[in-house]
């Protein structure tokens, strides 16, 4: 079955359901009549949808969100790119409620669009600096001991569109480049015990094979500390959007190397300098210097809510809620500020604190009504204090896009609406 | 110690010779042993010193014709590029607007070879032969001023051909450089919190509820 096929199906499914609905409410309504004018009296809403049957199990085979739901989508930046095969769209992480991102919402980065690949024909070769190349079907990868992680991946060019200053008023389209999940799958180093690595073999690259054939250099380190061939995503199968059926994940390291649609590891004695870590996913400093190899995402955390798409109503009580992250292991400490980070307050983090991985965090706030400058900092266990966009600028210039992990303002108006402003 | 920690700690001690993988690391039994056909298939990486580079070899005016057929209706005639990358110019890196284009900015010649063998033509990636793929990869350097109009590249002439830019990376993160405290009160004057730019009533902003969005321009 095609992927417009299931889809298909689904919508079939959901209609077929909400007929069922409109004919049971019908029916409901004449039976109600009586209890359903007490209800009004009382003041409480009428709850229609208690008084009839609802919807049959199985009626909807795959659910979806509820309809009210429905601007919990993936959306994209139409003037970023000029072709949407060769582009990113955003995670819609103002309507993300705990550290897992929905697979259908996991934000998108193809580089020469988004292939199906199937598990038959599915084949991972490791060769180069080895003592047995070896290639394995799918069915092989599936055997072997696997394990569990919940890591965020984010694309090293989150916030790019920033660094010359507030650009886009949004959080979905300033940080929606990021993402977490459930992955399963295997070790790198289980695949290459497998193999065996000759001495000299210092670096891994690997290779996707959608037409991008994207490649990444990978020093062996990294390959053999915590990088997974995963196919597991979220308690299911990856979705094609990530690499069906499997795909690299490099825990904390720039999006781009979770290599997806992966075919081959390839272990050398040198990196191999590719495209993609030559002409892009270096940073242009405004001498003209360019940083490489700058892997890991530092730590970074943004408030989700309030934020511009989710407005404040009036003073009162409110509980302030975000994420933060870093690709250098656990976060230790996320603070809060109200006045544009003349001041700070420990918020709580919320929920297992996991290395490389969404760590929600809370903090109380009682809002006067007047204007404010809302920021979360976060601060991992190595010690390493977000910084400021200024601070950033300084050492880096405004002519890069990748590695913005700035403290992010949200501006609040008198009015209860947010905007996305960066400080002097 | 975890079979992962074992493997790294014999890497770092360069003990995990050949013998000593054979003798320490138990085979789970699975997958095959890929052939030197199988690896020829799909070992297309070529990489800065050439390693990797395929035999076969294609001048500037062959490149001219396939780049012109294959690759020209995307990125320019000369390469100058519009709604697809630019790929010649001599573009500055510096001030507000720098360029980074093939001749400005790439640090070694092969890895366009490499880039455009495996992904482009951006339709048909991987579908040129060798020899196709040099003549266009010798036309761009050239379009780039970077080799004369007589050069024909090979695996052994590609390398050769130094960038401009092959000094303008450091390749050793410089992170961490910013050097941010945990400051919790009084951490800046207060009088020193000025909004720089704020991106209210921005125009580029797609909308995030409803439809989306798909022809707003910058
Ligand atoms: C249908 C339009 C199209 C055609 C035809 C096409 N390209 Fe591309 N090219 C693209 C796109 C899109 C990208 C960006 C790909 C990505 O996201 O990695 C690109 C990227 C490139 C880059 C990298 C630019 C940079 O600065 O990083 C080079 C080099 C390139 N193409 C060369 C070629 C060559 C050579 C041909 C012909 C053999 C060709 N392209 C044909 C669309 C095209």
């Amino acid at each position: 079955m095609t992927e417009l096929d299931t889809h298909l199906e689904q919508v079939g499914g959901l209609k077929s359901a909400r007929r069922g609905l409109f004919r049971l409410g019908a029916a409901g309504a004449l039976a109600a009549g009586f209890g359903r004018a007490v209800r009004a009296e009382s003041g409480l809403p009428a709850q229609d949808w208690g008084s009839g049957i609802g919807a049959a199990v199985a009626d909807v085979t795959y659910g979806m969100p509820p309809k009210d739901e429905s601007d919990m989508q993936r959306r994209l930046v139409p003037w970023l790119t000029g072709d949407q095969t060769s582009s990113i769209s955003f995670t819609p992480l103002q309507y993300q409620t705990g550290i897992i991102t929905p697979s259908g919402v996991f934000f998108e980065r193809y580089h020469n669009g988004m292939v199906q690949a199937n598990k038959r024909d599915t084949r991972l070769m490791i060769h180069g600096l080895v003592d047995r190349p070896l290639i394995f079907t799918f069915e092989d990868i599936l055997r072997m001991p696997s394990e569990t992680h919940v890591h965020f991946l984010e694309c090293a060019a989150n916030g790019g569109m920033e660094w010359r200053g507030a650009q886009l008023n949004s959080l979905q389209y300033t940080h929606g480049m990021v993402a977490c999940a459930e992955w399963v799958g295997v070790k790198l180093s289980t695949l290459l015990e497998q193999t065996g690595l000759k001495k000299e073999g210092k670096w891994l690259l690997a290779e996707g094979s959608d037409g991008s054939h994207l490649t990444r250099s990978i020093p062996i380190e990294k390959a053999l500390d915590d990088c997974m061939v995963v196919y597991g995503q979220n308690g299911e199968s990856l979705r094609h959007e990530q690499g069906y059926p499997i795909r690299l994940i490099v825990p904390g390291w720039q999006g781009n190397m979770n290599v997806k649609w992966l075919r081959r590891l390839k272990i050398g004695d040198k990196p191999w300098f590719t495209h993609e870590e030559t002409s892009k996913y270096t940073e242009l400093r405004a001498d003209g210097k360019a940083y490489g190899f700058t892997w890991p995402i530092y730590a970074k955390s943004v408030i989700t809510f309030p934020c511009p798409e989710m407005h404040v109503k009036g003073p009162g009580v409110y509980e302030v809620r975000g994420f933060a992250w870093s690709g250098l292991g656990k976060i230790k400490q996320v603070d809060v500020s109200f006045d544009g980070g003349v001041n700070y307050t420990r918020a709580r983090l919320d929920g297992p604190v996991q290395p490389k991985c969404f760590t929600r965090f809370t903090c109380e706030w009682r809002w006067d009504g007047k204007p404010a400058l809302l920021q979360s900092r976060a601060i991992d266990e190595t010690g390493f204090v977000q910084p400021t966009i200024a601070e950033l600028r300084a050492m880096r210039g405004s002519n890069g896009v990748y590695n913005n992990n700035s403290i992010q303002t949200w501006e609040v108006k008198a009015d209860g609406s947010v905007n996305n402003v960066q400080l002097a | 110690m975890s079979s992962s920690r074992k493997l790294l700690a014999l890497v770092a001690a360069g003990l995990f010779s050949s013998a000593a993988a054979h003798a320490a690391e138990p085979s789970l039994g699975l997958g095959q042993t890929a052939t030197p056909e199988q690896i020829a298939a799909w070992n297309i990486d070529a990489r800065p010193d050439g390693v990797g580079l395929p035999e076969g070899k294609g001048s500037v005016s062959d490149g001219d014709d396939a780049y012109q057929e294959n690759c020209a209706m995307c990125h320019g005639t000369f390469g100058e590029g519009g709604k697809y990358p630019r790929l010649a110019g001599e573009g500055k890196l510096t001030g507000d607007r720098p360029e980074q284009t093939v001749g400005s900015f790439w640090p070694y010649s092969v890895t366009l070879f490499d880039f455009i063998n495996r992904a482009m033509p951006y339709p048909a990636p991987h579908s040129l032969p060798p020899e196709k793929v040099y003549a266009i990869t010798a036309y761009i350097l050239n379009q780039n001023n970077l080799v004369g109009d007589d050069f024909v590249a090979d695996k052994n002439s590609l390398p050769k051909v130094k960038m401009p830019n092959e000094g303008g990376f450091i390749w050793k993160d410089p992170r961490p450089d910013t050097h941010d405290s945990d400051c919790m009160k009084n951490c800046r004057p207060v009088a020193s919190v000025k909004i720089s730019t704020t991106a209210e009533g921005s125009r580029v902003t797609p909308r995030t509820t409803g439809p989306l969005d798909t022809d707003i321009p910058q």
